[in-house]
């Protein structure tokens, strides 16, 4: 097991999850929300928030379904499948929580909360987590910075869309096409973070 | 491999079991009513019904707080299943539709953008508001055919949003949307209600229209030989076109910016033949009105403005009821305006429309008299609308006023009205400069006076009196004596013979702006005379007012006329309304159809409990519009429509109408000299061609 030692590690270990390693724009997961919900910032948001959430949640299950049930048995191949299910019920199980005592956030949320249940960041994070070979705490502080870099790729992105859709736009750029260019520059500038940590 | 998958189901079945747990627990009890109504909403989530999408619209619905039919959305259809689903009857909706207010794209209005280095005028717009020349206009952006949910909004060519109205269902998402406030949820009701504000794109002639007709609308749809349309417009603001198109003065030329290169278009004349054409066509066009609610409203006196408040009473739902103390309807326009200008065949024709959409009528009932404020109360009428007009003639003031052979104008006129007999001797004189004056001569020179002679104390250019009934009346060999005011009425044995007159001379302007007439002593010169009629101006009688307590709570003002708020119409004593020449003081029909329809909106307001007073940016005063000093590149026009008239020789000893109305080859290219202005746009040279254009296709934008 490992994970950073002094305070100043496990600020760098942070800021490595968030912007250097951003499970968005330097390990390209999770792509198919980042392009689908990023063209009003209102959604942007909503979405960046229920990721979080889930990912933080994930992350922690999964840890005890790796080293309660997994490794004891003997089980580790089967990892991908088991992570898989936990997610799924994990979803589902939010939503309908969700649904009875926080009806407001229910609505907020949306549609994303059942959309996340296929978003790869999520069973990304989980398998980093693993392979990393973290103590279950820092498991926790690692998922929540992933899922914050997610966000924050996510929010940046919106608010650059939305200026895009104002502005004069030759007619082939129009929409995704500008999109996935735009995407490329962000990516581009997080490899700027690169060396500084992690 | 039994222990892979043993594991493997084991964590799904706890997850299930989980889940199942969890859904028990957390289990939501949806109202099967609440899913039945969802289930009949069409969900396409508008918001046009002022919820946040269908399913909360549906929760409202179904515990009461919004009615069955307030889906925007769906139509009738829908409003009847979930009526069906709650057991209730559907209440009546009126359907609403987009309409853009704007007549010219940003390639053709004036967009003389003020602001530094950004490449075009929308940029300016987005970064700092704009400063755009007109700020009322389209910018073309096309956030509503962005934002419309059933995809009726369709940008055109010129920018302007077109919408599609067989797939607009009156949501309001565009007009919630636009920046500009151009695009507005319309409906019949919205236009009868509807006043001039400063957020609109006003033509000159609209503007200045005391009725507001939207005078560009309906010249467009007479172009385009949609005669029917034409008329509708016109009577979503005016009742009685064929009154008005034969004898308003027609404010609205005056300011036509055709003036700037020419004779303005002949707009009032435009009104009489689409109104010419549904009286010929035998059928009466059905307006559009709203289901009766049987809330009574009494209208005191059948005038311009008592038919025009009940008209609009009537299409609004209202059950009026005009009682009138003459034996017919019409007030002044049967028995101030003389049959060679407005037929009564033609005004018991367009009285006939208004009484057939379900106005009682009781003639012969004189307020004060037969009936009072207190009865009318206690017969259950809500709301009461006193439009009795200015009867009262202004008395000479001079010595032997009441010889016989003097007459009031009006008395003369009413008598004719009445069908009475009204013999003139051969030799008349008409004192007076407005149009009761003209008509009277006229009308004496056609009872067979040899002589009329109109004694005016001003000169010919400060005449009320419309210029073309002025021309009529010197065409028919009527004398005119300018600067002259009469000093004395001569007799013999009671019986009148002469009257002795004074030259004038103009002095100093007055309060009313035009010069004062001053007497030249010694220049009195003596008349022979069979006849005088004083027609020097007219004021409201109002002495009925005193007979019941309520009645005399009404405010009078200084000029004894009954004080109403300019908006609303409403006098000192609530529920009470007035309008017409009772406030105005003796004045023209259509301003009292202007003042009708006002008190139409203040009563429907008051009885439904809405402050009637108007938004703070209707246009009272005209200065508060922006107005083009010269139409450099305006289109091209030809000459002027020339109403046809009824020849001289054959006016003699009739009453025969002489203006024949406008033929229809005339109407269509007079319709094509209009400039279909905005408030700074109008149609340019380079854009001549396209309402031709427009007119094949026959669509309206």
């Amino acid at each position: 097991m490992g994970g950073p030692e002094s305070f100043g590690a496990y600020l760098l270990f942070i800021v490595g999850a968030v912007l250097v390693n951003n499970i968005l724009l330097a390990q390209f997961l999770g792509n198919c929300p980042f392009l689908g919900v990023s063209r009003r910032m209102d959604t942007a948001t909503g979405m960046a928030m229920a990721v979080i959430f889930v990912i933080t949640m994930a992350g922690m299950i999964t840890y005890v379904v790796q080293y309660y049930l997994l490794v004891p048995l003997n089980l580790e191949y089967l990892q991908t499948i088991a992570f898989i299910l936990v997610i799924a019920a994990l979803v589902q199980l939010v939503e309908i929580v969700m649904q009875k005592s926080l009806p407001a956030l229910y609505r907020a949320l949306g549609i994303f909360l059942p959309l996340i249940t296929t978003n790869c960041a999520v069973l990304g994070v989980a398998l980093i987590n693993i392979k990393k070979d973290l103590y279950f705490f820092d498991a926790l502080v690692f998922s929540f910075a992933s899922a914050a870099g997610y966000g924050l790729a996510l929010v940046l992105f919106a608010g650059i869309r939305e200026r895009f859709a104002l502005a004069r736009m030759p007619k082939v750029f129009e929409g995704t096409a500008i999109g996935l260019v735009t995407a490329g520059f962000l990516a581009l500038a997080f490899r700027g973070f690169a060396g500084l940590a992690g | 491999m039994l222990m892979a998958t043993l594991a493997i189901g084991g964590l799904g079945l706890v997850c299930a079991v989980g889940l199942g747990v969890a859904a028990r627990i957390f289990a939501i009890e949806v109202d099967p009513v609440v899913e039945a109504v969802e289930e009949a909403l069409p969900g396409a989530n508008c918001g046009g019904c002022g919820f946040a999408g269908c399913s909360s619209a549906a929760v409202a619905i179904a515990s009461g707080r919004a009615a069955a039919n307030i889906c925007v959305g769906g139509g009738p259809e829908v409003a009847e299943a979930i009526a069906e689903v709650l057991g209730v009857a559907v209440e009546y909706r009126e359907p609403e539709v987009a309409q853009p207010d704007c007549t010219y794209g940003t390639d053709q209005a004036d967009l003389r953008f003020i602001y530094d280095g950004v490449q075009d005028c929308r940029a300016a717009v987005l970064l700092s508001g704009g400063a755009k020349y007109c700020d009322v206009g389209c910018l073309g952006l096309g956030t509503c055919a962005a934002a419309c949910p059933f995809d009726a909004i369709t940008m055109g060519e010129d920018k302007l949003p077109k919408v599609d109205p067989t797939l607009c269902t009156g949501c309001g998402t565009c007009e919630r949307v636009c920046p500009k406030h151009i695009i507005k949820l319309t409906s019949v009701t919205r236009r009868i209600l509807s006043f001039n504000t400063l957020g609109d794109c006003l033509a000159p002639c609209q503007a200045t229209c005391p009725a507001q007709i939207d005078i560009p609308a309906y010249i467009k749809a007479i172009g385009e030989r949609r005669y029917e349309d034409a008329l509708t417009i016109i009577k979503e603001h005016n009742p009685l076109p064929l009154v008005c198109g034969r004898v308003c003065p027609h404010p609205c030329e005056d300011t036509c910016r055709r003036r700037h290169t020419g004779d303005p278009v002949n707009i009032n004349h435009l009104k009489r033949f689409v109104a010419d054409y549904e009286m010929n066509s035998g059928k009466r066009i059905e307006p559009f009105c709203l289901p009766k609610n049987d809330r009574k409203v009494a209208i005191v006196g059948g005038g311009p403005a008592g038919l025009t408040a009940a008209y609009y009473l009537a299409r609004l739902g209202y059950a009026p009821t005009i009682f009138e103390a003459q034996p017919y309807l019409g007030g002044m326009l049967r028995f101030g305006i003389p049959e060679y200008r407005l037929p009564k065949k033609i005004l018991d024709w367009e009285i006939q429309g208004i009484l057939d959409l379900g106005v009682e009528v009781r003639l012969n009932r004189e307020m004060g008299k037969d009936f009072t404020l207190e009865h009318l109360r206690q017969e259950g009428f809500e709301a009461v609308f006193l439009g009795v007009g200015a009867w009262g003639s202004r008395r000479l003031g001079v010595d032997g006023e009441d010889l016989q052979g003097t007459l009031p104008g009006t008395t003369m006129l009413i008598d004719r009205g009445l069908l009475k007999d009204t013999p003139v001797g051969d030799k008349v004189v008409v004192i007076g400069g407005g149009n009761t004056a003209i008509d009277c001569a006229r009308t004496s020179w056609r009872l067979g006076a040899a002589e009329v002679t109109v004694l005016y104390r001003r000169s010919r250019a400060e005449m009320p009196a419309n210029d073309i009934e002025v021309e009529e009346a010197e065409h028919e060999g009527i004398k005119f004596h300018f600067l002259a005011a009469p000093t004395r009425l001569i007799g013999e044995n009671g019986k009148l013979t002469g009257i002795e007159f004074i030259r004038m001379e103009l002095g100093e302007p007055d309060a009313s702006g035009r010069r004062r007439p001053v007497p030249v002593e010694g220049s009195e010169e003596i008349l022979p005379v069979d006849n005088v009629i004083a027609a020097i101006g007219q004021f409201p009688e109002l002495d009925f007012l005193k007979t019941d307590e309520e009645g005399k709570r009404i405010e009078l003002t200084r000029w004894n006329t009954i004080d109403a708020k300019t908006g609303s119409m409403q006098t000192s004593v609530m529920g009470v309304f007035s309008g017409g020449d009772v406030v105005s003081g003796a004045a023209t029909v259509v301003q009292a159809i202007g003042a009708g329809r006002k008190a139409a909106r203040g009563i429907h307001l008051f009885l439904n409990q809405e402050d009637p007073e108007p938004p703070d940016n209707w246009v009272n005063d005209r200065l508060a519009l922006p107005m083009l000093g010269d139409t450099p590149d305006a289109a091209p026009a030809g000459p002027r429509a020339r109403m046809p008239e009824l020849e001289v020789p054959r006016r003699a000893g009739s009453f025969v109408e002489v203006e024949l109305g406008l033929k229809e080859e005339q109407a269509l290219a007079e319709a094509q000299r209009c400039l279909q202005c905005g408030l700074y746009c109008y149609r340019r040279e380079t854009q001549a061609s396209q309402p031709a254009a427009a007119a094949q296709q026959g669509g309206r934008s």
